[in-house]
Protein backbone atom coordinates (compact mmCIF):
# COMPACT_ATOMS: atom_id res chain seq x y z
CA UNK A 1 0.00 0.00 0.00
CA UNK A 2 1.31 3.48 -0.49
CA UNK A 3 1.91 5.82 2.65
CA UNK A 4 1.89 8.66 0.42
CA UNK A 5 0.52 9.82 -2.65
CA UNK A 6 1.38 12.70 -4.72
CA UNK A 7 -0.71 13.56 -7.82
CA UNK A 8 -0.24 16.47 -9.91
CA UNK A 9 1.79 18.65 -7.77
CA UNK A 10 1.92 22.14 -8.38
CA UNK A 11 3.43 25.27 -6.68
CA UNK A 12 4.22 28.91 -7.43
CA UNK A 13 5.62 31.63 -5.98
CA UNK A 14 4.06 34.85 -7.44
CA UNK A 15 5.04 33.87 -11.15
CA UNK A 16 7.50 31.64 -10.20
CA UNK A 17 6.54 28.28 -11.06
CA UNK A 18 8.99 26.16 -8.59
CA UNK A 19 6.96 22.39 -9.01
CA UNK A 20 5.30 21.15 -12.29
CA UNK A 21 3.23 18.69 -12.41
CA UNK A 22 4.76 16.21 -10.37
CA UNK A 23 3.47 12.84 -9.11
CA UNK A 24 4.73 10.14 -7.37
CA UNK A 25 4.41 7.38 -4.58
CA UNK A 26 6.20 6.07 -1.53
CA UNK A 27 5.51 2.62 -0.40
CA UNK A 28 5.28 1.59 2.76
CA UNK A 29 8.93 0.41 4.10
CA UNK A 30 10.65 2.40 1.20
CA UNK A 31 13.10 4.95 1.31
CA UNK A 32 12.73 7.26 -1.46
CA UNK A 33 15.87 9.69 -1.99
CA UNK A 34 15.33 12.88 -3.90
CA UNK A 35 18.66 14.89 -5.37
CA UNK A 36 18.12 17.54 -7.91
CA UNK A 37 20.51 21.06 -8.07
CA UNK A 38 19.62 23.87 -5.84
CA UNK A 39 16.45 25.73 -6.34
CA UNK A 40 15.11 22.37 -8.12
CA UNK A 41 12.20 22.53 -5.54
CA UNK A 42 13.29 19.39 -3.54
CA UNK A 43 12.49 21.59 0.02
CA UNK A 44 9.39 23.10 -1.61
CA UNK A 45 7.64 19.87 -2.43
CA UNK A 46 8.59 18.52 1.03
CA UNK A 47 6.97 21.85 2.42
CA UNK A 48 4.10 21.33 0.23
CA UNK A 49 3.10 17.90 1.65
CA UNK A 50 4.16 19.22 5.34
CA UNK A 51 1.32 22.29 4.56
CA UNK A 52 3.86 24.34 5.56
CA UNK A 53 2.93 25.78 1.91
CA UNK A 54 -0.01 25.90 0.35
CA UNK A 55 0.07 24.03 -2.94
CA UNK A 56 -1.76 25.68 -6.06
CA UNK A 57 -2.91 22.25 -7.82
CA UNK A 58 -2.89 18.25 -7.15
CA UNK A 59 -3.44 16.31 -4.77
CA UNK A 60 -1.82 14.47 -1.89
CA UNK A 61 -3.08 11.35 0.37
CA UNK A 62 -1.45 10.32 3.13
CA UNK A 63 -2.10 6.99 4.96
CA UNK A 64 -5.43 6.48 2.32
CA UNK A 65 -6.57 10.34 3.69
CA UNK A 66 -6.96 12.88 0.99
CA UNK A 67 -5.08 16.35 1.94
CA UNK A 68 -7.32 17.95 -0.38
CA UNK A 69 -10.54 17.63 -1.71
CA UNK A 70 -11.65 19.94 -4.22
CA UNK A 71 -10.51 22.97 -5.96
CA UNK A 72 -12.26 26.34 -6.08
CA UNK A 73 -11.99 29.33 -8.10
CA UNK A 74 -12.06 32.26 -6.08
CA UNK A 75 -12.98 36.60 -6.60
CA UNK A 76 -9.79 36.56 -8.72
CA UNK A 77 -10.01 33.82 -10.70
CA UNK A 78 -7.41 31.72 -9.55
CA UNK A 79 -7.88 28.19 -8.09
CA UNK A 80 -7.59 27.73 -4.85
CA UNK A 81 -7.17 24.34 -2.88
CA UNK A 82 -9.89 22.82 -0.25
CA UNK A 83 -7.77 21.17 2.17
CA UNK A 84 -9.77 18.62 4.08
CA UNK A 85 -11.38 18.85 7.19
CA UNK A 86 -9.49 20.01 10.45
CA UNK A 87 -9.64 16.38 12.27
CA UNK A 88 -8.06 14.47 8.72
CA UNK A 89 -5.53 17.08 8.55
CA UNK A 90 -4.47 16.68 12.07
CA UNK A 91 -5.01 12.92 11.52
CA UNK A 92 -2.15 13.21 8.23
CA UNK A 93 0.05 15.69 10.42
CA UNK A 94 0.47 12.99 13.20
CA UNK A 95 1.32 10.63 10.08
CA UNK A 96 4.07 12.48 8.69
CA UNK A 97 7.09 13.52 10.77
CA UNK A 98 10.32 15.89 9.59
CA UNK A 99 13.30 16.66 10.38
CA UNK A 100 14.89 19.94 9.17
CA UNK A 101 18.36 21.04 7.89
CA UNK A 102 18.86 23.14 11.10
CA UNK A 103 16.90 20.99 13.44
CA UNK A 104 14.90 23.37 14.95
CA UNK A 105 15.18 21.97 18.23
CA UNK A 106 12.82 23.85 21.29
CA UNK A 107 16.23 25.85 23.18
CA UNK A 108 14.32 26.06 26.38
CA UNK A 109 13.51 22.49 26.83
CA UNK A 110 15.84 20.38 28.07
CA UNK A 111 16.69 17.12 25.28
CA UNK A 112 14.09 14.79 27.27
CA UNK A 113 11.31 17.37 26.80
CA UNK A 114 12.41 18.72 23.68
CA UNK A 115 11.14 14.80 22.55
CA UNK A 116 7.81 14.25 25.40
CA UNK A 117 6.66 17.56 24.87
CA UNK A 118 4.43 16.86 21.66
CA UNK A 119 3.26 13.42 22.40
CA UNK A 120 2.30 15.05 26.14
CA UNK A 121 0.77 18.09 24.55
CA UNK A 122 -0.50 16.83 21.42
CA UNK A 123 -1.36 13.04 21.48
CA UNK A 124 -2.81 13.46 25.79
CA UNK A 125 -0.06 10.68 26.58
CA UNK A 126 0.82 10.19 29.56
CA UNK A 127 4.06 11.73 31.03
CA UNK A 128 5.41 8.52 32.56
CA UNK A 129 4.90 6.53 29.29
CA UNK A 130 6.30 9.31 27.01
CA UNK A 131 9.21 9.70 29.03
CA UNK A 132 9.72 6.40 28.66
CA UNK A 133 9.64 6.16 25.17
CA UNK A 134 12.25 9.05 24.88
CA UNK A 135 14.43 7.41 26.70
CA UNK A 136 14.06 4.12 24.74
CA UNK A 137 14.69 6.95 21.18
CA UNK A 138 17.79 8.78 23.50
CA UNK A 139 19.15 5.24 23.78
CA UNK A 140 18.64 4.26 20.77
CA UNK A 141 20.55 7.50 19.19
CA UNK A 142 23.37 6.73 21.74
CA UNK A 143 22.51 10.20 23.80
CA UNK A 144 20.83 8.59 27.10
CA UNK A 145 23.07 10.59 28.98
CA UNK A 146 22.36 13.90 27.49
CA UNK A 147 18.57 13.64 28.50
CA UNK A 148 18.83 16.79 30.86
CA UNK A 149 21.31 18.70 28.92
CA UNK A 150 19.98 21.50 26.80
CA UNK A 151 20.13 21.97 22.96
CA UNK A 152 22.54 24.40 23.12
CA UNK A 153 24.88 22.35 25.10
CA UNK A 154 24.87 19.68 22.53
CA UNK A 155 26.86 19.45 19.27
CA UNK A 156 25.43 19.78 15.82
CA UNK A 157 24.93 15.99 15.20
CA UNK A 158 24.19 15.57 18.77
CA UNK A 159 21.03 17.89 17.73
CA UNK A 160 20.28 16.73 14.62
CA UNK A 161 19.70 12.97 16.34
CA UNK A 162 17.43 14.61 19.14
CA UNK A 163 15.26 16.61 16.40
CA UNK A 164 15.24 12.80 14.95
CA UNK A 165 14.35 11.33 18.02
CA UNK A 166 12.05 14.34 18.66
CA UNK A 167 9.97 12.93 15.13
CA UNK A 168 10.23 9.75 15.85
CA UNK A 169 8.39 10.13 19.32
CA UNK A 170 5.00 10.81 17.34
CA UNK A 171 5.73 7.27 15.68
CA UNK A 172 4.50 8.53 12.39
CA UNK A 173 3.90 6.72 9.29
CA UNK A 174 6.38 8.55 7.29
CA UNK A 175 9.49 10.39 8.21
CA UNK A 176 10.85 12.94 5.30
CA UNK A 177 14.48 14.77 5.93
CA UNK A 178 15.22 18.07 4.14
CA UNK A 179 19.10 17.82 4.14
CA UNK A 180 19.70 16.72 7.46
CA UNK A 181 23.47 17.17 7.18
CA UNK A 182 24.03 20.16 5.31
CA UNK A 183 24.20 22.18 8.31
CA UNK A 184 26.84 19.97 10.46
CA UNK A 185 30.54 19.81 10.24
CA UNK A 186 31.98 17.02 7.42
CA UNK A 187 33.08 15.04 10.27
CA UNK A 188 29.85 15.05 12.05
CA UNK A 189 27.48 14.21 9.15
CA UNK A 190 28.49 10.27 9.19
CA UNK A 191 26.78 9.68 12.75
CA UNK A 192 23.08 11.01 11.29
CA UNK A 193 23.95 9.27 8.28
CA UNK A 194 24.23 5.53 10.22
CA UNK A 195 20.93 7.10 12.68
CA UNK A 196 18.99 6.94 9.07
CA UNK A 197 20.45 3.82 7.38
CA UNK A 198 19.39 2.09 11.03
CA UNK A 199 15.83 3.30 10.42
CA UNK A 200 16.12 1.97 6.70
CA UNK A 201 16.98 -1.34 8.10
CA UNK A 202 14.07 -1.31 10.54
CA UNK A 203 12.26 -0.49 7.41
CA UNK A 204 10.61 3.31 8.52
CA UNK A 205 9.53 4.50 5.39
CA UNK A 206 11.21 7.55 4.44
CA UNK A 207 11.70 10.62 2.06
CA UNK A 208 15.26 11.78 2.05
CA UNK A 209 16.28 14.71 0.51
CA UNK A 210 20.31 15.20 0.07
CA UNK A 211 23.56 16.17 -1.04
CA UNK A 212 25.14 13.18 -0.24
CA UNK A 213 25.94 10.56 -3.18
CA UNK A 214 27.58 7.77 -1.65
CA UNK A 215 24.58 7.58 1.17
CA UNK A 216 21.66 8.43 -1.57
CA UNK A 217 23.09 5.27 -3.49
CA UNK A 218 23.74 3.18 -0.24
CA UNK A 219 20.46 3.87 1.38
CA UNK A 220 17.91 4.32 -1.57
CA UNK A 221 15.46 1.89 -2.73
CA UNK A 222 14.27 4.58 -5.50
CA UNK A 223 15.82 7.75 -6.34
CA UNK A 224 13.67 10.72 -8.24
CA UNK A 225 16.16 13.63 -9.66
CA UNK A 226 14.67 16.40 -9.94
CA UNK A 227 15.30 19.62 -11.94
CA UNK A 228 13.33 22.96 -12.46
CA UNK A 229 10.27 21.76 -10.50
CA UNK A 230 9.69 18.45 -12.41
CA UNK A 231 10.92 14.81 -11.91
CA UNK A 232 13.88 14.04 -14.70
CA UNK A 233 13.76 10.65 -14.06
CA UNK A 234 13.26 8.53 -11.52
CA UNK A 235 15.01 4.77 -10.73
CA UNK A 236 16.75 2.60 -8.62
CA UNK A 237 20.21 3.72 -7.68
CA UNK A 238 21.70 1.37 -10.23
CA UNK A 239 19.70 2.74 -13.07
CA UNK A 240 20.37 6.75 -12.08
CA UNK A 241 23.88 6.31 -10.76
CA UNK A 242 25.90 4.15 -12.86
CA UNK A 243 23.48 3.62 -16.06
CA UNK A 244 21.46 6.89 -16.66
CA UNK A 245 21.02 7.55 -20.46
CA UNK A 246 19.65 10.92 -19.44
CA UNK A 247 22.00 14.14 -20.44
CA UNK A 248 20.70 16.29 -17.58
CA UNK A 249 21.00 13.44 -14.45
CA UNK A 250 24.71 12.45 -16.67
CA UNK A 251 25.16 17.02 -16.22
CA UNK A 252 24.04 16.91 -12.39
CA UNK A 253 26.48 13.71 -11.03
CA UNK A 254 29.57 15.04 -13.16
CA UNK A 255 29.82 17.54 -10.57
CA UNK A 256 30.07 15.17 -7.83
CA UNK A 257 33.86 13.56 -7.86
CA UNK A 258 33.91 9.71 -9.17
CA UNK A 259 34.85 8.90 -5.35
CA UNK A 260 31.64 10.24 -4.17
CA UNK A 261 29.42 6.99 -5.84
CA UNK B 1 44.10 78.03 41.91
CA UNK B 2 40.42 77.70 41.95
CA UNK B 3 38.56 76.62 38.93
CA UNK B 4 34.84 77.38 38.23
CA UNK B 5 33.75 74.25 39.17
CA UNK B 6 35.35 74.59 43.14
CA UNK B 7 34.00 78.07 42.70
CA UNK B 8 30.35 76.61 42.84
CA UNK B 9 30.30 73.34 44.58
CA UNK B 10 31.99 75.19 47.34
CA UNK B 11 28.88 77.06 48.69
CA UNK B 12 26.94 73.52 47.58
CA UNK B 13 28.89 71.07 50.54
CA UNK B 14 28.93 74.07 52.71
CA UNK B 15 25.03 74.05 52.33
CA UNK B 16 24.60 70.38 52.69
CA UNK B 17 26.67 70.12 55.66
CA UNK B 18 24.67 73.02 57.09
CA UNK B 19 22.35 70.85 56.46
CA UNK B 20 22.81 67.92 57.95
CA UNK B 21 24.74 69.59 61.36
CA UNK B 22 21.81 72.07 61.76
CA UNK B 23 18.68 70.12 61.93
CA UNK B 24 17.68 68.19 64.90
CA UNK B 25 16.69 64.82 65.09
CA UNK B 26 13.11 64.83 65.60
CA UNK B 27 12.64 67.24 62.52
CA UNK B 28 15.05 64.51 61.00
CA UNK B 29 12.51 61.66 61.84
CA UNK B 30 9.66 63.58 60.54
CA UNK B 31 11.49 64.48 57.02
CA UNK B 32 12.02 60.55 56.86
CA UNK B 33 8.06 59.97 57.23
CA UNK B 34 7.47 62.77 54.97
CA UNK B 35 9.40 61.72 52.20
CA UNK B 36 8.64 57.77 52.90
CA UNK B 37 4.71 58.47 52.16
CA UNK B 38 6.09 60.63 49.36
CA UNK B 39 7.86 57.47 47.57
CA UNK B 40 4.70 55.32 48.68
CA UNK B 41 3.10 57.57 45.47
CA UNK B 42 5.60 57.15 43.21
CA UNK B 43 5.73 53.48 43.62
CA UNK B 44 1.90 53.38 43.04
CA UNK B 45 2.83 55.53 40.20
CA UNK B 46 5.10 53.15 39.13
CA UNK B 47 3.17 49.79 40.07
CA UNK B 48 0.25 51.29 38.27
CA UNK B 49 1.62 52.01 35.48
CA UNK B 50 3.67 48.64 35.01
CA UNK B 51 0.57 47.00 35.53
CA UNK B 52 -1.36 48.73 32.87
CA UNK B 53 1.36 49.17 30.25
CA UNK B 54 2.63 45.60 30.04
CA UNK B 55 -0.27 44.08 28.75
CA UNK B 56 -1.43 47.19 26.80
CA UNK B 57 1.92 47.36 25.13
CA UNK B 58 1.29 43.27 24.34
CA UNK B 59 -2.01 44.37 22.49
CA UNK B 60 -0.09 47.24 20.68
CA UNK B 61 2.68 45.36 19.85
CA UNK B 62 0.49 42.24 18.15
CA UNK B 63 -1.94 45.19 16.45
CA UNK B 64 1.73 47.20 15.39
CA UNK B 65 2.32 43.35 13.31
CA UNK B 66 -1.67 43.21 11.96
CA UNK B 67 -1.33 42.85 7.85
CA UNK B 68 -4.61 45.08 8.20
CA UNK B 69 -3.99 48.61 7.57
CA UNK B 70 -7.01 49.34 9.30
CA UNK B 71 -5.08 47.94 12.55
CA UNK B 72 -1.66 48.47 11.96
CA UNK B 73 -1.54 52.68 10.64
CA UNK B 74 -3.22 54.20 13.58
CA UNK B 75 -1.21 52.09 16.25
CA UNK B 76 2.13 53.15 14.00
CA UNK B 77 0.77 56.83 14.48
CA UNK B 78 0.02 56.30 17.75
CA UNK B 79 4.01 54.44 18.61
CA UNK B 80 5.47 57.71 16.86
CA UNK B 81 3.12 60.40 18.77
CA UNK B 82 4.04 59.01 22.00
CA UNK B 83 7.80 58.34 21.24
CA UNK B 84 8.26 61.35 19.63
CA UNK B 85 6.61 64.10 21.96
CA UNK B 86 7.78 65.02 25.58
CA UNK B 87 6.75 62.47 28.37
CA UNK B 88 5.42 66.08 30.36
CA UNK B 89 3.64 67.68 27.74
CA UNK B 90 2.01 64.11 27.24
CA UNK B 91 0.69 64.58 31.05
CA UNK B 92 -0.18 68.05 30.83
CA UNK B 93 -2.45 67.56 27.85
CA UNK B 94 -3.85 64.31 28.92
CA UNK B 95 -4.69 66.04 32.90
CA UNK B 96 -5.40 69.54 31.24
CA UNK B 97 -6.54 68.75 27.85
CA UNK B 98 -10.36 67.18 28.77
CA UNK B 99 -10.65 70.69 30.66
CA UNK B 100 -10.17 72.88 27.85
CA UNK B 101 -12.12 70.87 25.81
CA UNK B 102 -14.72 69.89 27.58
CA UNK B 103 -14.57 72.02 31.05
CA UNK B 104 -14.37 68.66 32.95
CA UNK B 105 -11.62 67.95 35.69
CA UNK B 106 -10.30 64.75 37.09
CA UNK B 107 -8.74 63.00 39.26
CA UNK B 108 -4.23 63.90 38.93
CA UNK B 109 -3.39 60.96 40.47
CA UNK B 110 -6.07 59.24 37.27
CA UNK B 111 -4.40 61.08 34.79
CA UNK B 112 -0.79 60.47 35.48
CA UNK B 113 -1.34 56.65 35.67
CA UNK B 114 -3.36 57.16 32.24
CA UNK B 115 -0.28 59.52 30.80
CA UNK B 116 2.45 57.31 32.02
CA UNK B 117 0.79 53.58 30.76
CA UNK B 118 -0.33 54.82 27.32
CA UNK B 119 3.39 56.29 27.02
CA UNK B 120 5.25 53.34 28.20
CA UNK B 121 2.77 51.45 26.50
CA UNK B 122 4.24 52.51 23.16
CA UNK B 123 7.54 51.96 24.18
CA UNK B 124 7.04 48.45 25.75
CA UNK B 125 4.87 47.55 22.31
CA UNK B 126 8.34 47.64 20.75
CA UNK B 127 9.79 46.06 22.72
CA UNK B 128 7.80 43.03 22.47
CA UNK B 129 7.24 43.16 18.71
CA UNK B 130 10.99 43.07 18.22
CA UNK B 131 11.31 40.10 20.65
CA UNK B 132 8.66 38.42 19.06
CA UNK B 133 10.11 39.25 14.87
CA UNK B 134 13.69 38.30 16.20
CA UNK B 135 12.10 34.03 16.64
CA UNK B 136 13.33 32.42 13.90
CA UNK B 137 10.13 30.91 11.72
CA UNK B 138 11.75 27.37 12.24
CA UNK B 139 10.32 26.93 15.47
CA UNK B 140 6.55 27.97 14.62
CA UNK B 141 7.62 25.64 11.78
CA UNK B 142 9.13 22.71 13.94
CA UNK B 143 5.70 23.24 16.46
CA UNK B 144 3.53 22.97 13.47
CA UNK B 145 4.78 19.89 11.77
CA UNK B 146 5.14 18.45 15.39
CA UNK B 147 0.64 18.53 15.98
CA UNK B 148 1.28 21.80 18.12
CA UNK B 149 -2.46 23.76 17.46
CA UNK B 150 -1.66 27.92 17.13
CA UNK B 151 -2.30 28.50 20.83
CA UNK B 152 -0.01 26.11 22.30
CA UNK B 153 2.75 26.79 19.53
CA UNK B 154 2.60 30.59 21.07
CA UNK B 155 2.21 29.31 24.77
CA UNK B 156 4.73 27.12 25.12
CA UNK B 157 6.99 27.48 22.31
CA UNK B 158 7.46 31.23 21.53
CA UNK B 159 6.20 33.04 24.41
CA UNK B 160 8.51 31.75 27.06
CA UNK B 161 11.41 32.32 24.20
CA UNK B 162 10.35 36.05 23.70
CA UNK B 163 10.27 36.85 27.61
CA UNK B 164 14.03 35.80 27.80
CA UNK B 165 15.10 38.31 24.89
CA UNK B 166 12.38 41.05 25.87
CA UNK B 167 14.09 41.03 29.77
CA UNK B 168 16.88 43.19 29.32
CA UNK B 169 15.44 46.09 27.20
CA UNK B 170 12.16 45.90 29.47
CA UNK B 171 14.30 46.22 32.41
CA UNK B 172 15.84 49.13 30.83
CA UNK B 173 12.51 50.72 30.63
CA UNK B 174 11.17 49.98 34.21
CA UNK B 175 14.52 51.84 35.22
CA UNK B 176 14.02 54.35 33.12
CA UNK B 177 10.19 54.52 34.92
CA UNK B 178 11.32 55.29 38.19
CA UNK B 179 13.06 58.39 37.43
CA UNK B 180 10.16 59.24 35.10
CA UNK B 181 7.64 59.49 38.36
CA UNK B 182 8.81 62.30 39.52
CA UNK B 183 7.43 64.04 36.36
CA UNK B 184 3.97 63.32 37.86
CA UNK B 185 4.67 66.52 39.98
CA UNK B 186 3.86 69.01 36.85
CA UNK B 187 0.37 67.62 37.11
CA UNK B 188 0.56 68.58 40.83
CA UNK B 189 0.82 64.70 41.86
CA UNK B 190 2.41 64.73 45.41
CA UNK B 191 5.43 62.44 45.19
CA UNK B 192 8.51 61.97 46.87
CA UNK B 193 10.22 64.44 44.68
CA UNK B 194 8.37 67.64 44.99
CA UNK B 195 7.91 66.76 48.76
CA UNK B 196 11.65 66.25 49.02
CA UNK B 197 11.85 70.11 46.89
CA UNK B 198 9.45 71.27 48.94
CA UNK B 199 11.25 70.49 52.22
CA UNK B 200 14.39 71.33 50.81
CA UNK B 201 13.12 75.17 50.36
CA UNK B 202 11.88 75.04 54.03
CA UNK B 203 15.15 74.35 55.67
CA UNK B 204 16.91 75.96 52.85
CA UNK B 205 19.39 72.90 52.60
CA UNK B 206 19.55 70.02 49.67
CA UNK B 207 19.41 67.51 52.39
CA UNK B 208 16.04 66.73 51.74
CA UNK B 209 16.60 65.87 47.99
CA UNK B 210 19.79 64.41 48.80
CA UNK B 211 17.46 61.75 50.76
CA UNK B 212 15.12 61.30 48.00
CA UNK B 213 18.05 60.71 45.58
CA UNK B 214 18.85 57.71 47.98
CA UNK B 215 15.77 56.48 47.91
CA UNK B 216 15.61 56.26 43.97
CA UNK B 217 18.94 54.56 43.83
CA UNK B 218 17.64 52.25 46.33
CA UNK B 219 14.70 51.63 44.49
CA UNK B 220 16.68 50.79 41.35
CA UNK B 221 19.17 48.74 43.00
CA UNK B 222 16.07 46.22 43.74
CA UNK B 223 14.73 46.63 40.79
CA UNK B 224 17.69 45.90 38.63
CA UNK B 225 18.95 43.24 40.99
CA UNK B 226 15.63 41.63 40.28
CA UNK B 227 16.16 41.84 36.67
CA UNK B 228 19.57 40.46 36.81
CA UNK B 229 18.22 37.79 39.27
CA UNK B 230 15.27 36.80 36.33
CA UNK B 231 18.38 36.78 33.55
CA UNK B 232 20.30 34.58 35.65
CA UNK B 233 17.21 32.00 35.87
CA UNK B 234 17.18 32.25 32.28
CA UNK B 235 20.20 32.02 31.57
CA UNK B 236 20.50 27.75 31.35
CA UNK B 237 19.54 27.92 27.51
CA UNK B 238 20.64 30.67 24.86
N1 LIG C 1 8.94 31.35 0.43
C1 LIG C 1 9.37 31.52 -0.85
N2 LIG C 1 9.01 32.62 -1.54
C2 LIG C 1 9.40 32.78 -2.83
N3 LIG C 1 10.16 31.91 -3.50
C3 LIG C 1 10.55 30.80 -2.87
C4 LIG C 1 10.18 30.55 -1.51
N4 LIG C 1 10.72 29.37 -1.14
C5 LIG C 1 11.40 28.92 -2.22
N5 LIG C 1 11.30 29.76 -3.25
C6 LIG C 1 11.89 29.55 -4.59
O1 LIG C 1 11.50 28.28 -5.04
C7 LIG C 1 12.56 27.66 -5.74
C8 LIG C 1 12.82 26.29 -5.18
O2 LIG C 1 13.31 26.42 -3.85
P1 LIG C 1 13.61 25.16 -2.94
O3 LIG C 1 14.05 25.68 -1.62
O4 LIG C 1 12.46 24.24 -2.96
O5 LIG C 1 14.85 24.49 -3.69
P2 LIG C 1 15.73 23.27 -3.24
O6 LIG C 1 15.67 22.28 -4.33
O7 LIG C 1 15.33 22.81 -1.88
O8 LIG C 1 17.18 23.92 -3.18
P3 LIG C 1 18.38 23.62 -2.19
O9 LIG C 1 19.04 22.37 -2.69
O10 LIG C 1 19.26 24.81 -2.33
O11 LIG C 1 17.81 23.47 -0.82
C9 LIG C 1 13.75 28.59 -5.66
O12 LIG C 1 13.84 29.28 -6.90
C10 LIG C 1 13.40 29.54 -4.56
O13 LIG C 1 13.92 30.81 -4.82
MG1 LIG D 1 16.24 22.83 0.08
Amino acid sequence: MAVLEVRHLCKRFGENQVISDISFEVNKGEVLVIIGPSGSGKSTLLRCINRLEKVDGGTISVCGDEMITGYETDKKGIQRPVYASPEVLRKIRLNVGMVFQNFNLFPHFSVLKNITDAPVCVLKQDIQSANEKAMALLEKMGLKEKAQAYPCELSGGQQQRVSIARALALNPQILFFDEPTSALDPELTGEILKVIKELAKEKMTMVIVTHEMAFARDVADRVIFMDGGVIVEQGTPAEIFSNTQNERTKAFLKRFSESDL
Amino acid sequence: MTNGFAVKAEPFVLAFWKGCVCVDFEYLLKLLLILLEGMGTSLKVFALTLIFSIPLGMIVAVGKMSRHVIINFPIRVYISIMRGTPLILQLIFIYFGPYYIFNVTYDRFTAAIIAFSINYAAYFAEIFRGGMQSMPLGQYEAAQVLGYTKSQTFFRIILPQVVKRVIPASANEVITLIKDTALAQTIGVIELFSLAQKQSSFIFSVMPLFVAGVFYYILNLVVSGAFSFIEKKLNYYR
